[in-house]
């Protein structure tokens, strides 16, 4: 019983890491704000959700008790970050930040005029 | 057990050179914005790890102070670089 619970949260945690690691990955290598802010967002929130979920279910089988500060930090973080990712792009946009030059559509356009 | 959570803690720190490389790189400051932003939040993972290696729960209010400092310091990047101010003084509407 005790192995199957260390495999689930190993396997929770090397999850979230590897997401993480290939939200970075993302970062460095697409070609505008747009995308890096999509990569970035999107699989980071994932990452860090498989992570302390994974540090949860640790510390109910060392503890005998949900931890809900952990809960509490899965919630507001996957409330939170898609909320400044979308401030953060559109502060982008409506500053000026050029779009990739094979970017297709931009809805956005007739608006900023 | 605790090999495999070194390697994540190694994982997650290549994660946050990447991330750090785009902070130091970006060619605006959105990009760098929004790295320091997936820079807080990794290090609120690298926290959660080592919480699980060093069998303590004396550092799970970390977490949630990290992540509710990188949104506000986010949110108030983005009203400045949008508005050029974070506290609107006059109310127009």
């Amino acid at each position: 019983m005790k192995g199957i619970a260390d495999a689930v949260v190993i396997f929770f945690v090397v999850v979230g890491a590897i997401l993480v690691l290939i939200s970075a990955i993302g970062a460095i290598r697409l070609p505008d704000v747009y995308t890096r802010s999509h990569a970035i967002s999107k699989s980071t929130t994932l990452g860090i959700m498989f992570i302390l979920l994974g540090t949860c279910f640790h510390f109910f089988i060392q503890e005998g008790h949900f931890n809900s500060r952990l809960l509490l930090g899965v919630v507001f973080i996957f409330m939170t970050s898609p909320v400044a990712a979308h401030f953060i792009s559109r502060a982008a946009y409506y500053s000026g930040v050029e779009l990739w030059e094979r970017t297709v559509r931009d809805d956005l356009r007739n608006q900023k005029e | 057990m605790t090999v495999i959570f070194n390697i994540a803690l190694v994982i997650l720190s290549i994660a946050m050179f990447c991330f750090l490389y785009r902070v130091v790189k970006g060619p605006s400051v959105a990009d760098r914005v929004i790295a320091l932003d997936a820079m807080g939040i990794c290090l609120a993972g690298i926290v959660a790890i080592f919480s699980i290696i060093l069998e303590t729960s004396a550092f799970l209010e970390v977490i949630l102070l990290i992540g509710i400092l990188a949104f506000l310091g986010t949110v108030a990047f983005a009203k400045f670089l949008q508005k050029g101010v974070i506290i609107e003084r006059e109310r127009d509407r």
